[in-house]
């Protein structure tokens, strides 16, 4: 396709042209994942990620449960409470073996379910945790931020559409809000909320949006505030386009991007906070599928963790892995959207 | 100045008041009855006595006399004597501590301001000397190090990195113990002989002249101190690094650069100063975050703090100690970003002018 621009009178100049899929993502997304994929780290970020989502999609397969059973509640082998090194036969209450196991083990081995992590105190099978444990970090990342998200860019986009007071009182409560350390306000409204909402992992997901709406305010705020000032906005206004129609046409498909990768950048801080309060014991019941709730099985060896290494090592590296494939992600679309720091690198 | 600093300060009463409304707020979830433990030790089990407690606390009052209340607190219609009042310094009765929460906060404090105060140095020294490593070998392989450096430290989960440096230097070599201090130097700080003048064991210690319990306090200190300090690492070394990137961009540093100066007069007179200044602002952040990020780390390692106090009562739903210690610790946030803003527009006269 080729554009000739002679008809409004600028010299003629041919356009490259734009591949299928140019035109169908449209320019600006292009570039974006153009950029991503050419970037080793985003593209690890990335691979990493889907690596993650496979696992999420995959669970009932690498990790099946009986039927008519809570996938979300961690299988156990008897009560025993020292841990069992990885490889260990299952004993008790087994679990269904999975279809592929016979493919990886030797015969003789094949009808033999085992604790492919070890297990924890109690007998908590790691396996089963960190693998439904994926779709709980995935889950709980992607609600609080986009809960988060929505809520930062509605009263953010509100507060620099009708400036003034309105400005004044939401600016001012959101000063409020992050007046407290964010994982101190969430442990806190987490404590609050559990007699409200029960025990489980919703009180701690409701104290974290409530206090992840400001950054997203803050930032969109002051980016429709610089966008409004633009020519094309004042051409529009000039033209007589109405305020609702400028707002969402003109001003938010401009100022937005940065709030977006904020979003991206922040999921991983997000489920770190997250695994933080199971860890304390605040939100994840015992047994629940969730890596920070399997790691506060670690508090109670120790002396002896080179010797129950795997309670530590298997979850922990899980989260590090998680939240780093999203840090790198993040990172890298900030660089690509970034436009002051375009040339330099 | 004096126009930006008094505008400043005007915000202050404003914040402190929204501060209180909001952890009252939160107040509100809980019953009158779990409420009362604001003013009285301990809570009756039987319905009547219930009853003349919520009334004689006036905890069925309308909602601004309970704010009030519970701001300045007031004088008990039976005993005459005045309880409550945050304002005092009384938040109430740590059902989990088993003593007011103000005695509480005030017993545990000075092991977090030890830990705390160890850190902040290494913290943010650390982090601006990687930072400016990494904007001046921009590109180069020593910036792709600290980079890498600091996504890790980024990405890493305090829990999960304490947890595996115990598991390296404590359960496998023996080398750094949890907790605050070893048994026996317990007993030696509590013995008459020994003077506590900061109830900081390190420097108590230190004056008088028991280097034994000094060697025992710092070895309880270097994980949790290293924990700290890995994650503030990362976020201030970001910091410098792109604040320095954006410095040693601009014309002025050209200027130097052609006029002839050495590479290190560029940078340490021209572009540090002014590359600086955003970090002034984080390392203010860095000693308030540092005080309150040690519920995890200080949970993690058994340390006896102010964070773990919080965290025991958060996760037995003491909601009364967890409020006030968050109230303190937004009441310092507040206060430090004040004295970070006053003093950023004292070194930055950009600041002054909008």
């Amino acid at each position: 396709m080729t554009v000739d621009e002679t008809i409004i009178g600028a010299p003629a100049r041919k356009y490259k042209e734009m591949g299928r899929i140019e035109r169908f993502l449209g320019h600006d997304t292009y570039r974006i994942l153009r950029n991503l994929l050419r970037n080793p780290i985003s593209v690890l970020g990335l691979v990493l990620l889907g690596l993650f989502v496979l696992i999420a999609l995959a669970a009932p397969v690498l990790a099946p449960v009986k039927e008519g059973q809570d996938p979300y509640r961690i299988p156990r082998d008897g009560y025993g409470a020292v841990p069992q090194p990885p490889g260990t036969v299952w004993k008790t209450r087994q679990p269904p073996i999975p279809f592929w196991w016979k493919y990886v083990m030797p015969a003789d081995k094949e009808n033999q379910w085992i604790h492919i992590m070890g297990t924890a105190s109690g007998q908590w099978d790691i396996w089963y945790g960190v693998i439904w444990g994926t779709r709980t970090a995935l889950q709980v990342g992607l609600l609080i931020t986009a809960v988060g998200a929505i809520a930062g860019i509605a009263l953010g986009a509100i507060s620099a559409y009708y400036g003034g007071v309105v400005d004044m009182v939401i600016m001012r409560i959101a000063d409020v809000f992050m007046a407290f350390p964010f994982t101190l306000a969430a442990m806190t409204l987490s404590a609050v909320l559990t007699p409200v909402l029960g025990k489980g992992i919703l009180a701690p997901m409701v104290a974290l949006m409530a206090f992840s709406w400001t950054g997203f305010a803050r930032l969109l705020r002051s980016d429709i505030l610089s966008v409004r000032e633009r020519e094309y906005v004042l051409a529009a206004r000039v033209t007589g386009v109405k305020d609702g129609r400028i707002l969402f046409r003109h001003v938010l498909p401009n100022a937005i991007f940065p709030t977006l990768v904020l979003g991206s950048m922040r999921i991983g801080s997000y489920v770190i906070t997250f695994a933080g309060l199971s860890f304390l014991g605040i939100g994840a019941e015992v047994g629940y599928a969730d890596w920070g709730q399997l790691l506060s099985f670690a508090r109670d060896w120790m002396t002896n963790l080179s010797t129950y290494w795997y309670i530590v090592v298997y979850p922990g590296v899980t989260l590090i892995l998680f939240v780093l494939a999203w840090n790198l992600v993040g990172d890298a679309l900030r660089d690509v959207l970034d436009p002051r720091l375009q040339g330099s690198r | 100045m004096l126009n930006y600093i008094i505008r400043r300060l005007l915000m202050v009463p404003l914040l402190l008041f929204g501060v209180t409304v909001l952890i009252f707020a939160m107040l509100q979830a809980l019953s009158p009855v779990e409420r009362s433990a604001l003013y009285v030790r301990d809570i009756p089990k039987n319905d009547q006595a219930l009853q003349g407690i919520i009334k004689r606390y006036g905890l069925d009052q309308p909602i601004y006399v309970q704010y009030w209340r519970w701001l300045v607190g007031f004088k008990d219609p039976q005993s005459g004597e005045i309880r409550g009042g945050i304002l005092r310094g009384d938040f109430g009765y740590s059902r989990t501590a088993s003593q007011p929460v103000g005695d509480l906060l005030a017993r545990r404090f000075p092991a977090t301001l030890e830990m705390a105060l160890l850190a902040v140095l290494p913290v943010v020294a650390g982090g601006i000397f990687l930072g400016v490593i990494g904007a001046v070998y921009h590109n180069k392989p020593l910036d792709h190090i600290v980079r890498i450096f600091g996504i890790i430290g980024w990405s890493l989960p305090d829990f999960v990195f304490g947890l595996l440096l115990l598991m390296a230097f404590y359960a496998a070599t023996g080398w750094f113990p949890p907790g605050r201090i070893s048994d026996w130097a317990d007993q030696v700080i509590n013995s008459p002989v020994f003077h506590s003048y900061t109830k900081l064991n390190v420097l108590d210690a230190l004056l008088n002249l028991r280097f034994d319990v000094f060697w025992d306090a710092l070895r309880h200190l270097v994980l949790p101190v290293i924990t700290l300090a890995y994650l503030w690492w990362a976020l201030t070394l970001r910091v410098t690094r792109s604040s320095m990137l954006e410095t040693l961009r601009q014309d002025y540093i050209v200027t130097a650069r052609a006029k002839g100066l050495s590479e290190r007069v560029v940078i340490r007179k021209h572009a540090l100063p002014n590359g600086l200044m955003p970090v002034v602002t984080l390392s203010g952040n860095t000693v308030v975050g540092l005080l309150s990020g040690v519920v995890i780390v200080e949970t993690v390692f058994n340390y006896p703090g102010i964070g773990m106090a919080a965290a025991r009562a958060a996760v037995n739903l003491d909601v009364i100690t967890v409020l006030a210690f968050v109230l303190l610790n937004g009441l310092i946030l507040v206060l430090a970003n004040l004295v970070v803003d006053i003093l950023y527009a004292y070194i930055d006269p950009r600041v002054r002018l909008d």
